[in-house]
């Protein structure tokens, strides 16, 4: 270790670690340059972090796509638009088959269910279907709902807060420098919009991104910087995985340390945040990813499958969590 | 609606890309599919409408019927 890296981390476990202090942008991305060699000393005080500011429980999440494809917005990193020559096609899961999802999504003990459309914004229909399916849930399943159905107007963030959605999930994607590059169809202030929406509606706030879309590391930790100025209750971490027919399907996925770094960075920039696996980990980590994140400031996952890709067997992020001694949040709990 | 069992025999186009599966180099399609449920009927090469939930999938060409993960698990 030599004198400089020593006193960064030295510097981030006095502030972060004993005075709950998250690292500026400048801190974080000094953090994001660490070399290889610092790295794990770097996941060891990530993890203490996490276990000192939101404890050793883990909160298990499953989701699923109501409404699939077709979208008309261009983010670039996305199959689901219908702007580019995407395999993939739309779809409409039925309530049915949406209370299923979440019957099986609870027994694995997870307490978070996230209904997800692929849209600019909802239209009446996709709110009439959200507001069955909430219900069916509800009434069926003991288990929080979520819903992520892009940007929102005031009267449908008052609408979602009655219906009992407890969280709303709308990412800012990226640093928003980065974003311009990233999205075209519309910006990140509509984004923030809504956040603040649904944060003034009494909903919580879930707001993440994806890292390796071609951000340097110094957009990275503006991202770091903007979400932690939000204070949201739930950052998603996802690492691109490039998508046939999209405008990013040839970038190179993230290599795993870079992803490592990003994921303890991003828990020394938030502390209190439930910082949550998402998408990409099992491309850009492999099957020891998940153990490397959860003991290097992770404190929660998306089990089993993701929207069009799928995800590890949900049994095995389970028994990983078992063999941590990481238990699964309950459902009373707020992290 | 009949269910396409997935196998030898029936894999005439790649299910991933849609191109002619004996045509060309589909290893890379095999590693990505290990991660991704089917796109493209293995039959036909139509966009098949693909469901995913958190523990599989199911695929349909509006052709040849549906197939699912649990199908192919079984
Ligand atoms: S708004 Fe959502 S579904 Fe639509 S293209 Fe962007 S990320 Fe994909
Ligand atoms: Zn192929
Ligand atoms: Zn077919």
């Amino acid at each position: 270790m030599t004198a400089a890296t020593s006193i960064i981390l030295s510097r981030a476990r006095e502030q972060v670690l004993e005075r709950g202090e998250g690292l500026s942008e400048e801190q974080v991305l000094e953090v994001l340059q660490l070399p290889d060699s610092e790295l794990d000393a770097l996941l060891e005080l990530a993890h203490e972090v996490r276990m000192r500011w939101c404890g050793p429980e883990v909160e298990v999440e499953g989701i699923i796509s109501l409404k699939t494809g077709g979208c008309p917005e261009d983010c670039h990193f996305c199959s689901q638009s219908g702007l580019f020559e995407s395999p993939v096609r739309s779809a409409w899961l039925d309530v049915p088959m949406l209370v299923e999802a979440a019957k099986q999504t609870a027994k694995t003990g997870a307490t978070e269910f996230c209904i997800v459309a692929a849209v600019r914004g909802p239209d009446a229909r996709l709110m009439a279907q959200v507001a069955a399916g909430v219900a069916a849930i509800k009434d069926a399943v003991d288990i929080n709902v979520a819903c992520s159905l892009g940007m929102l107007t005031p009267e449908q963030v008052t609408a979602l807060a009655g219906m009992g959605v407890h969280r709303y999930n709308h990412n800012l994607e990226t640093a928003r420098s980065h974003f311009p590059n990233v999205v075209t169809t519309h910006t990140w202030e509509e984004r923030w919009e809504t956040l603040r929406l649904v944060r003034e509606a009494g909903m919580e706030v879930c707001c993440g991104g994806i890292v390796g879309m071609g951000e340097t590391l110094e957009q990275r930790a503006e991202f770091a910087a903007q979400l932690a100025s939000l204070t949201p209750d739930e950052v998603p971490l996802n690492f691109l995985n490039p998508r046939p027919g999209t405008p990013f399907g040839d970038l190179e996925p993230m290599s795993g340390p870079d992803a490592l770094r990003t994921v303890a960075a991003f828990r020394l920039a938030l502390p209190r945040t439930v910082l949550r696996f998402a998408g990409g980990r099992e491309l850009t980590l492999g099957d020891l990813g998940a153990r490397q994140g959860l003991l290097g400031g992770i404190n929660a996952v998306i089990v089993g499958n993701y929207l069009t890709t799928l995800g590890r067997p949900a049994e095995a992020d389970i028994d990983l969590l078992g063999e941590l001694e990481m238990p699964i949040k309950a459902l009373n709990e707020t992290l | 609606m009949t269910a396409v069992e997935p196998g030898p025999g029936t894999t005439t186009f790649c299910d991933r890309c849609g191109a002619p599966a004996g045509e060309g180099d589909h290893a890379r399609c095999a590693r990505e599919r290990e991660l991704e449920p089917p796109r493209f009927c293995p039959e036909c090469a139509r966009r098949m409408v693909v469901q995913v939930d958190p523990f599989g999938w199911t695929a349909r060409c509006s052709r040849h019927g549906t197939c699912s993960s649990a199908a192919v698990e079984r």
